[in-house]
C-alpha cells in the first residue's frame, strides 16, 4: 500500500513553520537592532553587560528562593519580595543605627582595617539573613502550614495577604519607616576603569571615553551570589537534608513514609530560600542605596519571572532565568525603551513560556496518578 | 411553577435592593462617600464575576482579569471624553470600526483555520495577529470618514440622550475590546499549564500597566495623559446604571451556567480528560469563558472610569490585580452569590469601615487590619464565605450524583484543615 507523502503546505503547517518563522523574525529583528546600535559604541556594551551581571547576580539570589519553595510545595510565595526587603532593613539597621560593621576595630584596636570591614561586613550579612530565615519560618508556620491540605489558591492568597502585612506593617513609624531611606554602606567603595588595563578612578576625575567602569560593589556581589549559589547546591546535592528536600519535593506522601519529617524539611527550604533572599537584600541596597517599604515588589516580581524563564522548580534553571533578566532587563533599557523594560521582560517570558510551556529547564509536567 | 416562583421572587428582591439604594440616595440619607463606596462595590462585583467563570467554574487561574479591566476603562473613558471634551464622536467611530472589522477578520480567520489540521497555537496566534493587524488599518482609514457625519448625527439629538447614549455604547465597545484581546492572547496562552497560565496573564496585567504609563508618548493617545492620570471623564455611572448591569451580568452567569455550554465549561473544571473523553472540545471551551470573563472585566472597566471621572494607570497596578481573585475565594470559589455578597463586602470594609472607624493615630494601620482579616479568614474557613452556597435561583442544575460528590469533597477539605490547624505537631494529617 502506497502513502502519499504529505504536500509542502501540509507540511509547513504541521511542522509548526508559520510560528516559529513569526518568532525567528522577530528576535532577528530585536538582535539586529540591539547590534546596530551597540556596534556604535561597543564600550557603552559592555558596560551594559557589567551593569545587567551585576543586577542578573542579585535576581538570582532571589530567584533560588521562589524556585526553591516552588519545588517543595507548588506554592508561589509572594511573600518572598517582601522578605527580601526586611533584609535590607535589618542592614541598614545594623549598620547605620549600632554600627555593627565596625565591631571589630572596636574590640580590637589593632586589628588591620581592612580585616575589620570584611569581618564586619560578613557579621552584618549573617545577621541578616539569619533574621530572614527566622521569620520566613514563622511566616510558614503560622500562615502556610495550616493550610498544606485546603486548596492551592487559599495558600496563595494568604500568601499575599502576608506580603502586604510585611509591607504596611514595615511602613508603620516605630517598625521600619513610610519614607524613603538612604542605605549606608558598610564598606567603602572603589572604582576601577578598564582601558588599556585596570586603573583606579580616582574621585572627583572623570573616566576617559571608552572605558568600562566597574566598582567593588559588582566583585562583591559576583562573589557572594557564587559562593552562595554553590553552597546551596552543596546543601542540596550533597547533604542528608539536601536529599530529603529533594524526595519531598518528589513526592511527599511517599518521602514520608521513608521517615523524613516533611513538615520540618519544609520549613528549611522556607528558611534557606529566606537567607538567600536577606543576602540578596543587602546586595541590592548596596548597589542601589535606597531602601523603602514597596523595595521588595519589583526585584521580587522580576526574580520571580526568572525563576519561571529557567523552569520553576529548578535550581539552574533560576540562575540562568536570572541571569538572562538581568540582561535583559539593563540592554532593552539601554537600547529598546527606558519606560518599557518591564513590559518587555514580561513579553520575553510569554514568548519562552510558549516555545517551552515549562521554562528553560523545567521538567515536562507529569500526568496525574 | 417553583422555577417561575424563585425567579420571580429574585428579581422582585434584586430590583427592590436597586430601587432602595437610589432612593436613599436620592433622598441624602446615604452621603456621597457611601454612594461612591457602592458603586465600586458594584464593579468589583461585575469583575469578580468574570473571574468566578474563568477560575471558580472553568478553573483557568488567570490574573490577567485586571489588565482588561484597565482596557475596558482606557477605552471607554477616551470614547467619552472625545465626546464631552472634544465634542467629535472620533472615539466612539473608530473604536466600533476596529471592532467590528477585527471581529469580522476573526470569524473569517476562524473558519478557515478550522478546515486546516495540525495547526500549532503559536503560528495561528501569528495569523490571527497579522488579521487584527490588517482589519485594524482597513478599519481606521474607513472611519476617518466617517467621523464627521456621525457626529454630525449625533449632536441632533438632546445633548443629555446623545450623551447617554455615546455613554453606553462607550462601556459596551469597552467590553468588546476586552474580549476581542482576550481572544488573542487567550489563543497561545491558554494551552499553557494551570500556574504558567497565571504567570502568563499576570505578565499581560504588567505590560497593560506599562503601556498606560507611557499611553501619552508611546501610544499616542494624548489626553490619556499616560503616568500623570486622565481627568475630564464625564461622571456618569450612576447607581441605576452599574447595579442594573449587576443584575444583567448576574442573571446571564445563571443562565449561561445552567445550559449546556455552562456544564461542558464546568467539566473542563473537574477532569479534563474525562471531558474530552465525553466529547467537549476543551480548547474551545476554555477560550469562551475567558473571552466571556474578560467581557464582564472590560464592561465593569468601562463603568469605573466613569464613577470618579479619574484614572490613573498605578489603579491597574498588578498588586490590585489580585483584589478580584480575593474577592472570589473570600466568597467561595464557584458561588455567584458568594462573589456578589463579598464585592460588596470587600469595598464597605477596605474602602469604607476601615476608613472611617479605625482609631486616631492608626489610620496607617488599614493595610495593617486588612491582611489580617485575610489571613484569619482563609486560616478559619479556606472554602470561602459561602463555600459552594447558592441564592435558590442562581443554583446550577447539577446531576444529584455529582453535587453529594462535591459537597461531600469540601466538607473533607474544611475537616482536615480545621484538624490541621488544631493540632500543628501532626504530620501525616490529611494526606490521603
Amino acid at each position: 500500500m502506497e502513502i502519499t507523502s504529505p504536500s509542502f503546505g501540509q507540511r509547513i503547517i504541521q511542522g509548526r513553520w508559520i510560528g516559529k518563522i513569526a518568532l525567528v523574525l522577530v528576535s532577528l529583528l530585536t538582535i539586529w537592532w540591539v547590534g546596530n546600535k551597540a556596534a556604535q559604541s561597543p564600550s557603552l556594551f559592555y558596560q551594559q553587560i557589567v551593569n545587567g551581571l551585576q543586577l542578573g547576580f542579585v535576581y538570582a539570589l532571589i530567584a533560588l528562593g521562589y524556585t526553591m519553595v516552588y519545588g517543595i510545595v507548588k506554592l508561589i510565595n509572594f511573600a518572598h519580595g517582601d522578605v527580601f526587603m526586611v533584609g535590607a532593613f535589618v542592614s541598614y539597621y545594623a549598620v547605620s543605627k549600632f554600627s555593627l560593621h565596625v565591631w571589630p576595630s572596636t574590640i580590637f584596636p589593632n586589628i588591620s582595617p581592612i580585616i575589620s570591614v570584611v569581618l564586619g561586613t560578613i557579621t552584618v550579612a549573617i545577621l541578616s539573613m539569619v533574621i530572614c530565615a527566622l521569620l520566613a519560618i514563622v511566616i510558614e508556620r503560622i500562615a502556610y502550614k495550616p493550610l498544606r491540605n485546603a486548596p492551592r489558591i487559599s495558600a496563595l492568597i494568604t500568601a499575599i495577604g502576608v506580603s502586604f502585612f510585611l509591607e504596611y506593617f514595615g511602613a508603620l513609624d516605630f517598625v521600619f519607616t513610610p519614607n524613603f531611606i538612604t542605605y549606608k554602606r558598610p564598606f567603602q567603595i572603589s572604582i576601577w576603569y578598564l582601558k588599556d588595563g585596570f586603573h583606579k578612578l580616582e574621585s572627583g576625575t572623570a573616566a576617559p571615553d571608552g572605558s568600562i567602569i566597574f566598582s567593588n560593589i559588582l566583585i562583591i556581589i559576583i562573589l557572594a551570589s557564587l559562593l552562595l549559589v554553590l553552597g546551596l547546591n552543596f546543601i542540596v546535592m550533597r547533604t542528608k537534608i539536601g536529599k530529603a528536600m529533594r524526595a519531598s519535593s518528589y513526592d511527599k506522601p511517599t518521602a514520608r513514609l521513608m521517615g523524613i519529617n516533611v513538615d520540618g524539611v519544609i520549613s528549611i527550604t522556607f528558611a534557606i530560600g529566606a537567607a538567600l533572599a536577606g543576602a540578596a537584600g543587602i546586595l541590592y541596597a548596596t548597589a542601589y542605596p535606597q531602601v523603602f517599604f514597596w523595595m521588595g515588589i519589583t526585584p521580587g516580581l522580576k526574580a520571580f519571572i526568572a525563576a519561571v524563564l529557567g523552569g520553576i522548580g529548578s535550581i539552574p534553571g533560576a540562575f540562568v532565568g536570572a541571569l538572562i533578566m538581568g540582561q535583559a532587563e539593563v540592554l532593552s533599557a539601554g537600547y529598546i525603551s527606558t519606560p518599557m523594560r518591564d513590559a518587555i521582560a514580561f513579553a520575553i517570558l510569554i514568548l519562552v513560556l510558549l516555545v517551552k510551556p515549562t521554562g528553560l529547564y523545567g521538567e515536562p509536567e507529569r500526568e496525574k496518578a | 411553577m417553583l422555577k417561575n416562583k424563585t425567579t420571580l421572587g429574585f428579581l422582585s428582591v434584586a430590583i427592590f435592593v436597586i430601587l432602595l439604594v437610589h432612593v436613599l440616595v436620592d433622598q441624602g440619607i446615604l452621603n456621597s462617600f457611601w454612594y461612591t463606596i457602592l458603586r465600586i462595590g458594584a464593579v468589583m462585583t461585575i469583575v469578580s464575576l468574570g473571574l468566578n467563570l474563568i477560575y471558580g467554574i472553568n478553573g483557568q487561574f488567570s490574573l490577567g482579569q485586571w489588565g482588561f479591566y484597565a482596557i475596558g476603562a482606557y477605552a471607554a473613558a477616551d470614547v467619552t471624553y472625545r465626546w464631552s471634551q472634544l465634542h467629535s464622536a472620533s472615539g466612539l467611530v473608530i473604536l466600533l470600526l476596529v471592532l467590528l472589522f477585527v471581529g469580522g477578520f476573526y470569524l473569517i480567520i476562524g473558519r478557515v483555520l478550522s478546515k486546516i489540521r495540525g495547526l500549532d497555537s503559536l503560528s495561528a496566534f501569528a495569523i490571527y495577529l497579522a488579521g487584527t493587524i490588517l482589519a485594524a488599518i482597513l478599519a481606521i482609514a474607513l472611519g476617518k470618514i466617517l467621523i464627521d457625519p456621525v457626529t454630525a448625527m449625533l449632536t441632533y439629538l438632546p445633548a443629555n440622550i446623545a450623551m447617554q447614549l455615546v455613554f453606553l455604547l462607550a462601556i459596551l465597545l469597552a467590553g468588546i475590546l476586552a474580549a476581542e484581546v482576550s481572544y488573542l492572547l487567550g489563543l497561545p496562552v491558554l494551552t499553557l499549564g494551570s500556574d504558567y497560565f497565571g504567570i502568563a496573564t499576570l505578565g499581560f496585567t504588567i505590560i497593560v500597566k506599562v503601556l498606560l504609563d507611557n499611553s501619552d508618548t508611546l501610544l499616542g493617545f494624548a489626553e490619556m495623559k499616560g503616568a500623570r492620570g486622565m481627568v475630564g471623564i464625564p461622571k456618569l455611572s450612576s447607581w441605576l446604571w452599574v447595579a442594573s448591569f449587576v443584575l444583567i451580568i448576574v442573571v446571564l452567569t445563571r443562565n449561561l451556567l445552567q445550559s449546556s455550554h455552562g456544564r461542558a465549561i464546568i467539566s473542563v473544571r473537574e477532569d479534563e480528560i474525562a471531558a474530552k473523553a465525553m466529547g467537549i472540545d476543551i480548547a474551545s471551551q476554555k477560550t469562551i469563558t475567558f473571552v466571556i470573563g474578560s467581557l464582564f472585566a472590560g464592561l465593569a472597566g468601562g463603568l469605573y472610569a466613569h464613577v470618579n471621572g479619574f484614572l490613573h494607570p498605578n489603579t491597574f497596578n498588578f498588586i490590585k490585580s489580585f483584589d478580584p481573585m480575593i474577592i472570589i475565594v473570600f466568597g467561595g470559589l464557584g458561588s455567584i452569590t458568594g462573589t456578589v455578597v463579598a464585592s460588596f463586602t470587600w469595598a464597605l470594609v477596605l474602602e469604607g469601615f476601615l476608613r472611617l472607624f479605625l482609631p486616631e493615630g492608626f489610620e496607617t494601620w488599614r493595610f495593617v487590619v486588612y491582611p489580617l482579616l485575610l489571613l484569619i479568614m482563609m486560616l478559619l474557613r479556606p472554602q470561602g464565605l459561602f463555600g459552594t452556597y447558592e441564592f435558590p435561583f442562581l443554583q446550577q442544575i447539577l446531576p444529584p450524583a455529582l453535587k453529594l460528590k462535591a459537597n461531600n469533597m469540601h466538607t473533607t477539605e474544611a475537616e482536615t484543615a480545621s484538624s490541621n490547624s488544631n493540632e500543628s505537631t501532626s504530620s501525616t494529617g490529611g494526606a490521603s
